[in-house]
């Protein structure tokens, strides 16, 4: 059963992407074409090419809409579009319902298995299987990916409507799917990171599906680089662990965790403590994979991809990696009292920072981005509190309602016709009711409204920091207090500047339309998860049922005791998340129903902070000052002095000019002239004889 | 004065010394080269005889044949050749004989 919960979506994959070549070489029988060919070297998956037919060869750009839209071609869709969709959707309900199968079986049953797939490869005391690990832990995760996943194919099926690509868009959902898949179920580091680099790989793929445009390209390299730094860590710290136990399978690591207390590591010149060096290694991994403070740039460009793919990757599964990778290794970071702290401030840094941007951006889609940044934030504060429980908690809440949220906004673009910005919409709640509905569902949710989900989730979390014991608690509680606030005025801004007010922009108001039932049905679906997953899962995630529901794959040291701390919280400190949310919401109805002149006035009167806040800090700024300029002035240095002026001058350029230079001065002795030749062969024949006769020849 | 082989010798190599100085201190014409060649030939020739009569051995005035009929055979194709030379390039002046130039 395990097996076909994680390679199913790889056989759809495989299915689509077969499709997809299919559809690419009937388009193209004599090959790929002379220009515009792109190299999508996925696995699996088509080369895939812009035009329809060479006698209408025109670029999707030329006919895709303008700055800020989607471009859809306007081909027709691609062969066996349908089969694609149906076929990668079918597997992926199939995989869902299978998962929740699961998930009782393991949480509630007690069935945890290990499922032994291969030998990957074994070299000396480095061992390495593909191998399932099936505990609460990864069937939480499994219920989260199939279900969004699931439920995300099927929007997809409406909103890529009318896209010609659709089924190398499906397939690199559902590879998506099967690497994160892979990802929950790792049984050893290793396997782990193959995850980890296939999601992103996919992520890379996904937001830049729609390759001819610009952006779209920039965003997908940037989240591929960044990614890439938090993986050098990453990596790192599974060599440090490989070097510390001499294993990397979990069971293992975990075995021999607590002695490896006390020891360092020593490099350089330093002794570092070999479970801190290792726990802050991988978090920055975490830190890569879940755009956490400092790797958090390339989440809001990587809005650049389709709508289903941000809710997909940015908002349900792929930026939650880090957070589980977190919980999966918490026997480490119990260990690690430091690196918990750091965990701790980084994860509240992230949830207020991410927030105060998010107040003023005006891309709905980039809104909802540094929601995400934020909440994953807050998992972190759990996670280095030590209540990993109650992160996993905000992870399986949030990407409910993060993903309806997601494709709430999706639908809103769709209905306007691929404007994302706010600014542009109001009024909309009476064209498109439905999808007002879920994304006030979805917002109550996030802001944690009483008894929707993200409100037993979100306040466990704060309580969870104001009990917890690491020297960044308070901080993490602080942080994460005001962050609450402000999530409620960020995301009532969003509801009450698209769906309230007046129309902006009344062609494209007049023109919206609700979208079709197969994405209003993932919506509903999703809307009912935001207020069913809160209260019957409080207890097993936070609260008395942990140690029953999780068992071993979650470890609580035994100083630990954040969760029985929660209980005895006292009654208003319990009530203070209630109360911020409350007062964003009331400042947000001020700011955008009763006076919406307000905002305006307070943006002129505090320019300086209203910049700062809308260029996001100046982050990519600061980045591109001091990281991509003297990158590529190092570069330019390197390919101008080091290869073209010293490798070329000296090496194969110097040699050949030099040879030239000998031969020119060479030459001109080769007159030409008869007597010149006639004179050397005299003066040779003289030099010979005297030779001879000074030296009495050869003897 | 008895006339002995040092006199035919010195004849020799004095015709020999003007005929390699006629090759490359000449710049004017091809057909003086020539005329050098035949004038060093010449003074081989002499030597050859010049030995041969002294030495009482027939030989050397045989192969004093040879040369001669090798110098009439190479005069021939040189002329031939400083014609056919002349008609393409219509210059035997040594200075404009440079085509070998590097």
């Amino acid at each position: 059963m395990y097996q076909a919960i994680v390679f199913l979506p790889l056989l759809g994959a495989i299915l689509a992407g077969l499709i997809s070549l299919a559809g690419a070489h009937a388009r193209h029988p004599s090959g790929p074409p002379a220009n515009g060919a792109e190299d999508h070297a996925g696995p699996a998956v088509a080369e895939d090419d812009p035009r329809a037919a060479p006698s209408t060869a025109e670029p999707l750009a030329a006919s895709a809409p303008h700055s800020g839209s989607e471009p859809h071609g306007t081909h027709p869709p691609a062969l066996g579009a349908t089969f694609a969709q149906l076929i990668t959707t079918g597997l992926l309900f199939i995989a869902m319902i299978l998962s929740w199968i699961a998930f009782v079986a393991v949480g509630f049953g007690g069935h945890e298995e290990r499922v032994s797939l291969a030998t990957w490869f074994a070299s000396g005391d480095l061992q390495v299987a593909w191998a399932l690990r099936i505990d609460t832990l990864t069937a939480v995760m499994l219920v989260v990916v199939t279900t969004i996943s699931a439920l995300v194919h099927l929007y997809s099926i409406g909103y890529m409507e009318d896209d010609p690509h659709q089924p190398r868009f499906f397939a690199y959902l559902s590879l998506f799917t099967f690497a994160m898949l892979m990802l929950v179920t790792a049984d050893n580091l290793v396997q782990l990171f193959f995850g980890w680099e296939g999601v992103g790989l996919m992520s890379y793929l996904l937001i830049g599906f729609w390759y001819l445009k610009p952006e779209a390209n920039a965003a997908a390299i940037k989240a591929f680089i960044v990614n890439r730094v938090g993986d050098f860590g990453f990596s790192l710290g599974i060599f440090a662990a490989f070097v510390m136990t001499g294993a990397v399978a979990f069971d293992t690591v975990f075995a021999q965790a607590p002695s490896l207390t006390g020891k360092t590591i020593h490099f350089l010149s330093w002794n570092l403590d070999a479970l801190t060096v290792i726990c802050l290694l991988l978090f920055m991994g975490a830190m890569g994979k879940s755009a956490q403070f400092l790797l958090h740039t390339w989440l809001p460009d990587a809005m650049e991809g389709p709508t289903p793919v941000s809710a997909l990757i940015h908002a349900a599964t792929m930026v939650t990696a880090g957070v589980f990778m977190v919980a999966r290794l918490s026997p480490l970071f119990e260990l690690a009292p430091t690196a918990q702290a750091f965990v701790t401030a980084v994860g509240a840094t992230t949830a207020l920072f991410a927030a105060t941007v998010g107040l003023v951006q005006n891309d709905i889609k980039r809104i909802v981005a540094y929601s995400t940044c934020s909440q994953l934030g807050y998992m972190f504060v759990a996670m280095g509190v030590g209540a990993y429980s109650v992160g996993m908690f905000h992870l399986f809440t949030h990407a409910f309602f993060k993903a309806l949220l997601f494709l709430g906004s999706g639908s809103v673009i769709i209905a306007m016709h691929h404007e994302q910005d706010i600014r542009m919409m109001g009024g909309l709640r009476h064209r498109i009711p439905f999808t007002y509905w879920m994304m006030v569902i979805g917002t109550l949710a996030l802001t944690g409204f009483p008894f929707t989900a993200g409100y037993y989730s979100k306040d466990a979390i704060i309580e969870a920091a104001y009990v917890g014991m690491n020297p960044m608690a308070v901080y993490g509680w602080l942080c994460t207090i005001v962050a609450a606030a402000l999530t409620a005025f960020y995301s009532w801004r969003l509801i009450f500047k698209t769906f309230h007010g007046t129309p902006h922009d009344q062609g494209h108001y007049e023109a919206a339309h609700e979208s079709p039932w197969v994405m209003l049905v993932p919506l509903a679906a999703l809307a009912a998860g935001c207020l069913l997953a809160g209260y019957p899962f409080k207890d097993l995630f936070a609260g008395s049922g942990v140690e029953h529901f999780f068992r071993g794959s979650l470890k609580f040291a035994s100083g630990n005791h954040v969760l029985e701390d929660m209980e005895q919280i006292p009654y208003l400190i319990g009530l203070l998340p209630t109360v911020m949310m409350a007062v964003g919401w009331a400042v947000a109805w001020q700011f955008y129903i009763r006076r919406p002149a307000l905002p305006r006035e307070l943006a002129r009167q505090h320019e300086a902070l209203y910049r700062f806040l809308l260029n996001k800090w100046y982050f990519d700024e600061l980045y591109d000052a001091i990281l991509v300029r003297p990158t590529i002035w190092l570069g330019r240095l390197l390919w101008k002095g080091g290869d073209g002026w010293l490798i070329d001058g000296f090496g194969p350029d110097g040699v050949s000019a030099w040879v030239l230079d000998v031969t020119r001065n060479v030459i001109r002795l080769q007159t030409g002239y008869l007597y010149h030749y006639a004179f050397a062969m005299l003066i040779g024949l003289a030099a010979l004889i005297t030779w001879f006769m000074f030296s009495g020849g050869l003897h | 004065m008895i006339i002995g082989l040092g006199h035919y010798l010195a004849v020799g190599a004095l015709l020999f010394t003007i005929g390699i100085f006629g090759i490359f201190l000449n710049r004017k014409n091809v057909i003086i080269i020539m005329m050098s060649i035949e004038l060093i030939l010449l003074a081989v020739n002499i030597n050859l005889v010049a030995f041969s009569a002294f030495l009482g051995d027939l030989v050397g005035q045989v192969y004093a044949l040879v040369v001669l009929t090798v110098a009439a055979a190479e005069a021939a194709i040189g002329l031939a050749i400083l014609v056919v030379y002349f008609r393409n390039r219509g210059s035997i002046a040594v200075e404009d004989i440079n085509l070998m130039k590097g």
